[in-house]
């Protein structure tokens, strides 16, 4: 093959192009997209993190004061489905995107058009799906697990089944690339057990998204034609069972969540190590430890499930596998705690919310491990305890661990610094709050309080009108987010050095930063210092 | 604040505190109530018991992980002149803190399988309800009681006037000031409430009507779908007469959060009475010439949920 | 594989995949008006759907056309060669995984909704008060639920046109291989032929499923609203025959590929992809004809 050949192929080899269509929506560019996936990450969490204010509002004391119960469980559902598909699972791969190739000696992703397409797909299909709140019938209301026959009434099923289908089918592209790009791009020497630990979470999260993303595409699918085709999968009365669009999402539902927690705990196996300035512990059991909990992801789904009715050997038989996530998780958290001890560490922003992120991602996973016990879960399931167990994994889990990333990697994007300080407010102001907000719905949960209500007995107003608050507070200290952002991208003075922490390794800390447009045109040399783990020559 | 008032006011926390975890201190969910309720029944002290323990635990393990892990933050700051050490791993720590989890969890999988077997066990049961759950509402069919079979005693039992009033949107009425005597059962009250006697094995099957509910008082310690078209069997012994609150437990459209489950325990002579009357009212409905089936299973309200 | 690469290649900028996002948009968006279409409707939904669909088409069209040239300029080296390798790799793992949610869901009902609401295991109950009259079996009587959903049908005979068809696909994978190795050994004549006959072969399967579906419908009164039985029935099939048809396409593009002069020895990664798809019907068939017709 004539390689001399190839390098005409990029007629932008020195810099982005000018025009802004070119620039954005024909990109090849990896880090681009990656932008793209970023911010379109940052928007939906705005408009899902609105949704929750309705929700927070409506909640704030008993009687109903803003919105009709319908729209309230439009609300629950689209913002779920928002925070889940537009806002966390973009947000992760737009960090893969950004830093995959810079991580493992990469001029690009694999297959950048596809790349681009795995974009494209999804701001047309989160169109598609908010639409249905403006239609006559309404949008879909029924959860964001869409629980047959309650999600057959919806009027607009065929809008949301569909939309549906565009964001597997980006994810599942989007997932491929990355596989494509780990397993096929690295540079020379960058072995597999060299790649840094955010890198192999990211391959093991892309086989979890192939495995299960088509699966709710056959679920919804499903669903779609028992709507308007007149097939019986779910109605008893033609030989289905509504149960069995329940084993068929979870089995996709439950690889979902880790999708999820995956990423971020290798965002945070980056981060903690950088500023403890000392190397990851156990690296090895790190990779082991989330293959682990992938693998174990598939047999545990009818844990969401012990209230329908399974056979008691069903039952148990989850209950035990579910357990079991601990003790991977557990390795996870300790070597955490291991690479801190004996390092020299330092507090700046992405370490801070890389600390919580341990604290709080573990008391939320002490909850799923109470979820886990199938005769407590008689009394939690669908109640706020389960509430608060999945925010604490997925708000100060998976959105603590990109808020970490985003301040750690936005220097190396941007060449400038964010503002310390402000950094540091931010931090606080989401750490206290968050907390407020979530920590009383364990209580409410307890005491018996059901999930997706607009309204409640009294007995539960004292906690509802604190979360409420921890929940406004919340989601305005989130504005201070956005102003660092903004600052840091557009007005920061303070330019960011290459390596710009000062215990961070790895490929991508040897680039410039700002990282350019192109980078890694041909293999790089790897060096003894820019490997995170592992030698050059073994 | 003197010593005293320190201690004082931390007796008056430690006591608060206390009413509000024990559980067992109300019937019914308080304000400021932080545990689960221990309940009423035979069962429900498994899940009581269940999230006690392993509540314990887990907290133990945080406080010892997240103990070590502020200790490090202390110890272990560059601003301290720290210099990082560079070891990367330790085999015997690693097996050391992969093997204490298991036999943890060991532990609690044992206490929490015991006593499942005797939850699914519903033979023995000396009554029979069946459960139907409607939008929005519940219907209850007694079936049979000490073995005799019931005939036509069967209700709807929906939200109660004053609640459905007060929470339309813009009622303008005050929640707090739906009550019954000094309970506040704003959103918790039914117009006809399910009756069964105490110290009685019930067994109920469930099933839905139209989309899937789920069937719950917390008191009884246990939740359970009712799913159209499946009928599911759960059974409980009450072991004091009283009323037991609970709600539906799935999403089932617009007005999920108002179908409130009210059961009435009554002693087995009253319950005897209560269901005499009961059959003698539908003896008298069924030779009554039948103009309308007043309170038969209404056809569920199609309508938009979704 | 990857050793030689002394430089890397990434590709031109392209308006495909952004053109590929409207016009997939398009057409769902199309077919959910068509599908929420209320009595009085214009057909605004359909022809929204009929402009996306050819759209979608044009888009593939396209989007080839421009990748093949830069194949056929040499640009792409042996690297993106390995990529797009692992691309059709996964891409069909995701496949099997999407059929691998209808088989799940057959396999429940047959192993456990079925004979739950006949009153097995842990389907007392749900028997007793709800269903008592009805006698769980598969097939012709039960298959459609306790409801007879969709009245009484027979089924489709697995030793009739499903053995034919299954003889078809499996002909039709050795046609394929025997095209793949002419094509290593660079006879371009018993390529054309072979693959042709593997064209031939896939249409020829995809007449008999109509056919069958014709007599499904007509003359035993097998339809989709036949209770579990016709969805299973005719999702599977159903997804299984769009699967064939648009491997026939793709054969059917590679072959005027190959009167092009487009593959060489070496160099035929567009072959080969598409022959792993059309082996990858064929295994989802085989299963097909064992869980479905046979079994
Ligand atoms: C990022 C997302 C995420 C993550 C990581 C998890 C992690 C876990 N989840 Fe969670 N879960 C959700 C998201 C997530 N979950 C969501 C969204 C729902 C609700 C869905 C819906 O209904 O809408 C849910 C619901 C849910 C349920 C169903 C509840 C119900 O509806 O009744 C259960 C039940 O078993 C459960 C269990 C667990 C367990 C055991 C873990 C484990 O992985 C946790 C393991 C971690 C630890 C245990 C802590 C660290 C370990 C140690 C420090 C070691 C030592 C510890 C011990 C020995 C105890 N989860
Ligand atoms: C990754 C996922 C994710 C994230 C990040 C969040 C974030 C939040 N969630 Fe959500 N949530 C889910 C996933 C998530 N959630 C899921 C899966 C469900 C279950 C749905 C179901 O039952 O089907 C759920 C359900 C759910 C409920 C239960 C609803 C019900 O049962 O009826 C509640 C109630 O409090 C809630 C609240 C919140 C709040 C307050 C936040 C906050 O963290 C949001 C903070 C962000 C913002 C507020 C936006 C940014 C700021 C602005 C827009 C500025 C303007 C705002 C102010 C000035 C106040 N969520
Ligand atoms: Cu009935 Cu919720
Ligand atoms: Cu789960």
């Amino acid at each position: 093959m004539s390689h001399a050949a190839t390098h005409d192929q990029h007629d932008d080899h020195h810099g982005a192009p000018k025009n802004f269509f070119q620039r954005w929506c024909m990109s090849t560019n990896h880090k681009d997209i990656g932008t793209l996936y970023l911010i379109f990450a940052l928007t939906m969490f705005f408009i899902g993190g609105s949704f929750a204010m309705v929700i927070r509002a409506e909640l704030f004391k008993p009687g109903l004061q803003l919105v009709q119960p319908y729209f309230f469980n439009e609300m629950t559902t689209l913002h779920a489905l928002v925070m889940i598909f537009g806002a966390i699972m973009p947000a992760f791969v737009g960090l893969g995107n950004w830093m995959i190739p810079l991580m493992v000696g990469a001029p690009d992703m694999a297959l950048p058009r596809m790349n681009n397409l795995s974009f494209w797909i999804l701001p047309f299909a989160f169109t598609l799906l908010l639409s249905t709140l403006f239609m006559p019938g309404g949008s879909a209301a029924g959860g964001w697990t869409m629980l047959p026959p309650l999600s057959l009434q919806s009027s607009s099923l065929a809008y949301t089944v569909f939309a549906i289908h565009l964001m597997g089918i980006s994810s599942i592209m989007g997932a491929i690339n990355i596989i494509a790009t780990i397993l096929n791009m690295r540079a020379p020497g960058m072995d597999l057990l060299k790649m840094p630990v955010f890198v192999w979470s990211w391959l093991i999260t892309a086989f979890l998204l192939i495995a299960v993303m088509p699966v709710l595409a056959g679920a919804v699918t499903m669903l779609l034609t028992d709507k308007y085709f007149g097939t019986n999968f779910f109605n008893p009365g033609g030989g289905g069972d509504p149960v069995l669009y329940q084993h068929i999402f979870w089995f996709f539902g439950h690889p979902e969540v880790y999708i999820m927690i995956l990423p971020a705990f290798g965002i945070i196996s980056e981060v903690i190590p950088t500023f403890s300035r000392k190397p990851i512990f156990g690296y090895k059991a790190m990779v082991f430890a989330i293959a682990s909990i992938a693998f174990l992801s598939f047999i545990v789904w009818a844990h969401h499930m012990f209230t329908v009715g399974l056979p008691l050997g069903a039952d148990i038989f989850f209950m035990y596998a579910t357990m079991l996530i601990a003790v991977p998780t557990g390795v996870k958290v300790f070597n955490w705690v291991s690479t801190m001890w004996g390092g020299s560490m330092t507090f700046e922003t992405p370490m801070l919310f890389a600390i919580s992120f341990v604290i709080l991602f573990t008391i939320g996973g002490f909850s799923g491990l109470m979820l886990a016990m199938v005769p407590a879960d008689f009394q939690y399931h669908d109640t706020y305890f389960v509430v608060a167990h999945f925010h604490y994994v997925l708000v100060t889990g998976a959105l603590f661990a990109i808020i970490s990333a985003t301040y750690y990697w936005l220097p190396k994007w941007t060449g400038r610094m964010y503002s310390e300080f402000w950094g540091k407010v931010h931090f606080w102001n989401s750490v206290i709050w968050v907390n407020v907000l979530f920590f009383p719905q364990h209580f409410l949960g307890l005491a018996g309080m059901p999930r997706r209500v607009p309204d409640y007995n009294v007995a539960f107003a004292n906690f509802n009108m604190i979360s409420s608050i921890g929940g406004f507070l919340f989601g305005a200290s989130q504005l201070i987010f956005l102003g660092v952002l903004i600052h840091c991208v557009f007005f920061s003075k303070k330019r960011a050095a290459d390596r710009v922490w000062e215990g961070a390794k790895g490929l991508e800390w040897t680039v410039p930063s700002p990282a350019p447009h192109h980078t890694f045109d041909v293999p790089p040399v790897i060096h003894e210092g820019d490997l995170a783990h592992g030698h050059v020559n073994d | 604040m003197t010593s005293g008032g320190i201690r004082r006011s931390f007796a008056a926390w430690a006591a608060l505190a206390l009413a509000s975890f024990g559980g067992a201190a109300h019937a019914e969910p308080g304000p400021w109530q932080l545990n689960m309720t221990r309940g009423v029944t035979t069962w429900s002290q498994v899940p009581y018991d269940l999230n006690n323990i392993t509540l314990g635990v887990c907290a133990g393990i945080g406080i010892l992980v997240f103990g070590a892990m502020f200790i490090a933050m202390f110890r272990f700051r560059k601003s301290r002149g720290v210099v990082a050490e560079t070891w990367s791993h330790n085999t015997t720590l690693e097996i050391v803190w992969t093997t204490i989890p298991v036999i943890i969890l060991i532990t609690l999988a044992y206490l929490a399988t015991g006593g499942l077997t005797s939850w699914a066990n519903t033979t023995g049961s000396q009554m029979t309800v069946k459960i139907t759950g409607y939008q929005w509402k519940w219907r209850y069919d007694y079936i049979s009681y000490l073995g005799k079979p019931i005939n036509n005693v069967g209700f709807m039992s929906k939200l109660d006037a004053l609640s459905n009033a007060t929470r339309q949107l813009d009622s303008g009425m005050d929640p707090y000031a739906v009550k019954v005597g000094n309970e506040n059962t704003y959103l918790r009250n039914v117009d006809k409430p399910l009756v069964v006697p105490v110290d009685t094995k019930i067994r109920f099957v469930i099933t839905g009507g139209d989309v899937i509910h789920s069937w719950w008082v917390p008191q009884f310690g246990w939740k359970v779908d009712a799913i159209p078209g499946i009928v599911n069997a759960a059974w409980t012994d009450i072991k004091t007469p009283g009323t037991y609150r609970g709600q539906c437990g799935l999403l089932c459209g617009q007005d999920h959060g108002f179908m409130p489950i009210v059961v009435v325990a009554k002693s087995k002579a009253d319950f005897a009475k209560w269901l005499a009357t009961q059959e003698a009212q539908a003896a008298a409905l069924a030779a009554a010439p039948v103009t309308q089936t007043a309170e038969l299973p209404a056809p569920p309200a199609a309508g938009k949920q979704g | 594989m990857g050793q030689q690469h002394d430089a890397y290649f990434v590709p031109a900028k392209s308006y495909w995949p952004f053109v590929a996002a409207v016009v997939m948009f398009t057409t769902v968006f199309g077919a959910a008006h068509w599908l929420n279409a209320e009595p009085g409707d214009t057909g605004f939904g359909k022809t929204v759907l009929t402009i996306g669909f050819v759209g979608v088409l044009a888009m593939f069209f396209g989007w080839f056309r421009s990748v093949i040239r830069e194949s056929l300029a040499g640009s792409y080296n042996s690297q993106v060669d390995t990529s797009f390798r692992m691309g059709m790799m996964w891409f069909i793992f995701s496949e099997v995984m999407f059929f691998g949610a209808f088989f799940g869901a057959l396999f429940y009902i047959r192993m456990f909704s079925v004979p739950w609401l006949g009153g097995e295991g842990r389907g007392v109950l749900t028997h007793e008060f709800l269903w008592s009259h009805y006698a769980a079996s598969w097939g012709a009587d039960g298959g459609n639920g306790p409801q007879h959903v969709g009245g009484a049908f027979h089924t489709v005979a697995a030793w009739g046109l499903p053995l034919l068809n299954t003889l078809i696909l499996l002909s039709s994978s050795v046609t394929v291989t025997i095209a793949h190795h002419a094509l290593r050994a660079g006879h371009r004549g018993k390529i054309l032929v072979f693959l042709g006959l593997t064209v031939l072969l896939g249409a020829l399967f995809l007449n008999f499923q109509a056919h069958e579906y014709i007599e499904a419908y007509r003359e035993l009164n097998l339809t989709l609203h036949s209770g579990v039985y016709g969805a299973t029935f005719f999702l599977l099939t159903g997804f299984h025959g769009l699967h064939v048809t648009l491997g026939t396409i793709m054969l059917a593009v590679i072959w005027f590929r190959v009167l092009k002069g487009h593959f060489n020895k070496d160099h035929h990664f567009g072959f080969e992809a598409v022959a792993w798809y059309w082996h990858f019907v064929d295994v989802v068939w085989l299963a097909l004809f064992m869980f479905v017709y046979i079994l």
